[in-house]
């Protein structure tokens, strides 16, 4: 028995209405309808806004992060007053703003092993919108082990790609990446950036993907993948096919259970930047700048890429951009005592283990990068 | 001559170019053509072992090649091969 609609809310969906294929059951479905955004960033904000918009009776929001302004160049669902809240709850505020209509169930939690299995128990539809790997992995995990759809979309700089995964119906996640990449191959957003409004496209085609299975019309993205790339304004199609060894939708599955998928990918999941590269290794922005200024020969190695030096720079610093690195030990002395910094640290952590595995052993990681100096030491640099 | 894709993490790696044409009468010979023009994409695209790494995905068209024979998948001329990445960011 589908719920009915408030004159308020009649006239509210009239445009829906209006459409032969949602009218008003249509309308009824979606209120019915309970969709789960896994991330309330770039991704999570068109498509939180935008289920919201349309009368999705129940939509739950997973993210334990607060509200930054470096988010809100793409976060579209926060706003400059709620910097420092928690996503959820200024995410939630805007889209009761938006249509008070629906309800907004929170939780202010990562989402791992523990609790997914929980969480998405009682939703009809899953939205993908993390940032890292391990929480992908997870999330079509959770899918297939429900049966319930995965509406995927991801995103780098100016190339997006979204599909929906249904091992029901068609493939999973892991059908097309049986392996996550080494750690450290692929940079993720915040060490390698985004065109602010690349989330926005993705985010609303998960969005579109979404209402259609609800309202089960047109053709979904099931066994398709559409990559798009903003730079080029190309929209591509290929097709997916369920692999017949996948490890957890093929019949017979290796995986019946969620597994420990930070230790699977090998990276945390989550994409913040701080880096380190171990405590052994790690040196802080306060002691570099005691031992500069104690006169100790240090070399520092910059390893971020020409652009950003026109940001912020620490004087005296050599640039040598990390893909370079393996290229150009020959620069660098074993025998001197050298910093490596990026922007905050993880960059940096990676160069650092290049030159361990090279023989170096007087190398050091400045912990937290650049803007860690910028915070510490030289208020005069700005923090990006 | 087959005309290869290259996905935005790959670019620094091919001078920026977004699209290459590239000699080669199957994928695997196309693929051994583009890292030896620009061999810092190697070690992204091959293991140490020279296969393909797990986590890149070749289409035809449209089509994965595995679905087809893999890197043994005959090119003609002007077909689209396009590299697909595994990108997180969201």
């Amino acid at each position: 028995m589908l719920p009915s609609l408030s004159h308020e809310e009649i006239l509210r969906y009239s445009r829906h209405l209006l459409i032969p294929e949602v009218g008003l059951e249509g309308q009824r479905k979606l209120k019915a309808a309970s969709i789960l955004v896994i991330g309330t960033g770039g991704l999570g904000s068109p498509v939180s806004l935008y289920l919201a918009a349309a009368g999705v009776g129940h939509i739950g929001l997973v993210d334990y992060d607060v509200v930054d302004s470096s988010n809100l160049q793409r976060q579209v669902i926060h706003g400059t007053s709620t910097v420092g809240q928690l996503k959820v709850e200024s995410a939630r505020r805007r889209m009761l703003d938006l249509n008070p209509n629906i309800e907004v169930e929170i939780y202010n939690e990562p989402f791992t092993s523990e609790n997914a299995m929980r969480i998405a128990a009682d939703y009809d539809v899953i939205i993908d919108g993390t940032d890292n790997f391990p929480t992908r992995y997870l999330s079509n995990d959770v899918c297939v082990l429900l049966g319930k759809p995965n509406v995927y979309g991801s995103i780098f700089r100016f190339e997006g790609q979204v599909s929906v995964f249904d091992a029901r119906r068609g493939p999973c996640y892991r059908c097309l990446f049986p392996e996550p990449p080494p750690p450290g191959m692929v940079p993720s957003c915040a060490e390698g950036g985004v065109l602010g409004v690349l989330p926005g496209t993705i985010g609303t085609i998960q969005a579109t993907e979404a209402l259609k299975l609800i309202l089960g019309i047109g053709e979904p993205l099931i066994g398709r993948l559409l990559l798009y790339n903003a730079l080029d304004m190309s929209f591509d199609f290929v097709n997916l096919k369920k692999n017949p060894k996948c490890k957890i939708c093929s019949a017979k599955p290796e995986i019946t259970e969620l597994i420990d998928y930070e230790a699977f990918c090998g990276v945390p999941g989550h994409d913040h930047e701080e880096g380190s590269a171990g405590k052994e290794w790690d040196i802080t922005a306060t002691e570099l700048a005691q031992r500069l200024k104690n006169g100790a020969p240090l070399r520092l190695i910059d390893v971020r890429e020409p652009h950003e030096l026109e940001i912020s720079h620490i004087p005296g610093a050599q640039l040598i951009p990390l893909g370079q690195l393996a290229a150009r030990l020959s620069e660098l002395d074993s025998a001197e005592e050298i910093v490596l910094f990026c922007k905050a640290g993880t960059r940096s952590a990676r160069a650092l283990e290049l030159l361990l595995s090279a023989g170096f052993r007087k190398v050091k990681n400045l912990k937290g990068g650049i803007n860690a100096w910028a915070r510490e030491v030289d208020p005069s640099l700005p923090i990006y | 001559m087959a005309i290869i894709r290259i996905p935005t993490p790959l670019r620094p790696y091919t001078n920026g170019q977004s699209e290459l044409t590239v000699a080669g009468e199957t994928v695997g010979q196309v693929l051994e053509n583009l890292v030896q023009q620009y061999p810092a994409l190697r070690t992204h695209i091959f293991n140490e072992n020279g296969e393909l790494r797990p986590f890149v995905n070749l289409f035809i068209g449209e089509n994965n090649v595995n679905d087809l024979q893999g890197v043994a998948t005959p090119v003609e001329d002007n077909d689209r091969i396009l590299l697909i990445p595994s990108i997180a960011g969201g």
